[in-house]
């Protein structure tokens, strides 16, 4: 079945919700083949069945209720991606940092920047893959994803922290 | 200390992003300055670590049988408009077979030559890049008698310009090679042999094939029921110029 693990994993993490993720899988999969006349030939299908799964998240309760934790910064406004912090090179914290914490890690960051960072660093879209599963510019991806990156390093710097104090 | 023209676009180096003649750029300063670079393996590190925990969840096998079901169901004959789900069911399912046909090809063959690259990089990080320490290779070859499953043949190299630093052994998906380090002028170039299985020959199908991953240079083929991969920043014609030595000397 078309891309049916990837969606599942990516349903799984919208939503946090075994049986969520299913009925978003479910729902995409009828709207893909009743709407497939909207698929232009050419384009990119994984992009395109990528949305219909977003954007059906979006509009159902736990979607809605997500977009509302939208953090203060601006999209537009991206800043130089340079290092988040010295102290702790990803050597030693990733060789520290077992599987499970990663993902815990993963689970806090927002939403709307994990979502970014699955397509990019999990399913390896293009910049210009993601820009068309989200519907937004390519300058607005790059941003998120270094927002990303950064929410997803200070997690796990907090993570690592928690542990070592347990 | 952080550079300000380059360290910017650093995630979109590692992610690929870059245009080619900007790849270059950033090698060539990757090369030179050790902020950078270390920086870049860092996230080099945290990317792959997010590639492979974000792979979490998996679906159910009686949530599969029920989206078949449904996919299936969607594909039934109707008295009415037969042809027109038939078509979209059919178009979908030509679309999607390509599609991710493609697409795992693509993935595999990128996390095998990611895996490479984290080997290459890492080891030249090191502070000791290989354990035999030799440009003969008559004390390289006869280091890894009893290290490797298979053995291999390397070239003599005088007047070529290619130097052989050393050995060590190296794991692609737990199995063993051999990591040899050369250098072609500033170049540091590794050739990686490991023993050639189906699910790599699947993903590297042509016997002789260049690529270019994170902006390295790939040249791969096998022979002798061996897989050569040779990988580094050099140029592509000092990779291939390699690479022709190497299968001078096993055939």
């Amino acid at each position: 079945m078309p891309l049916f693990d990837s969606l599942y994993n990516f349903a799984h993490w919208l939503t946090q919700n075994r049986e969520e993720a299913e009925d978003l899988v479910q729902e995409t999969y009828a709207k893909a083949l009743r709407g497939f006349a909207s698929f232009q030939p050419g384009t990119n299908f994984r992009a395109w069945i990528f949305r219909i799964l977003r954007n059906t998240f979006l509009t159902s309760r736990s979607g809605l209720a997500a977009t509302k934790t939208v953090p203060l910064e601006s999209d537009d406004d991206q800043k130089p991606a340079v290092a988040v912090s010295d102290e702790t090179p990803e050597s030693i914290l990733l060789e520290q940092a077992g599987q499970q914490q990663i993902q815990d890690a993963l689970e806090q960051v927002p939403a709307i920047y994990r979502e970014v960072l699955l397509l990019c660093d999990v399913e390896e879209m293009s910049y210009q893959e993601i820009a068309e599963t989200l519907a937004v510019p390519i300058g607005t991806v790059m941003s998120r994803l270094y927002r990303a990156r950064k929410a997803l390093r200070a997690a796990l710097e907090e993570k690592m922290r928690e542990a070592k104090h347990a | 200390m952080p550079d300000d023209t380059w360290q910017p676009k650093l995630d979109q180096y590692l992610d690929s992003e870059l245009s080619a003649e900007e790849m270059r750029g950033m090698d060539a300063h990757l090369r030179e300055c050790a902020s950078c670079a270390s920086e870049a393996l860092r996230r080099l590190q945290l990317k792959r670590a997010t590639h492979l925990a974000g792979q979490r969840y998996a679906p159910s096998a009686e949530f599969r049988r029920r989206i078949e079901k449904q996919v299936a169901a969607k594909g039934r004959p109707r008295r009415v408009l037969l042809w027109v789900p038939v078509l979209a069911v059919a178009m979908l399912l030509l679309a999607s077979v390509v599609t991710i046909g493609r697409w795992y090809e693509r993935t595999r063959s990128q996390q095998l030559l990611a895996e490479l690259a984290d080997i290459h990089v890492a080891d030249l990080a090191s502070p000791t890049p290989v354990d035999v320490v030799s440009s003969d290779r008559h004390t390289v070859k006869p280091w890894f008698q009893g290290r490797l499953p298979f053995t291999f043949d390397l070239p003599e190299l005088e007047g070529t310009g290619y130097k052989l630093v050393g050995g060590r052994v190296a794991y692609l998906e737990h199995e063993p090679g051999a990591h040899l380090l050369y250098d072609v002028g500033a170049h540091h170039i590794s050739v990686f042999i490991f023993r050639d299985r189906p699910e790599i020959e699947r993903v590297f199908p042509a016997r002789d094939s260049s690529r270019r991953v994170l902006s390295f240079h790939v040249e791969s083929w096998a022979a002798g029921g061996l897989r050569y991969f040779v990988f580094g920043d050099a140029s592509l014609e000092s990779i291939q110029g390699l690479g022709r030595l190497l299968k001078q000397a096993g055939a």
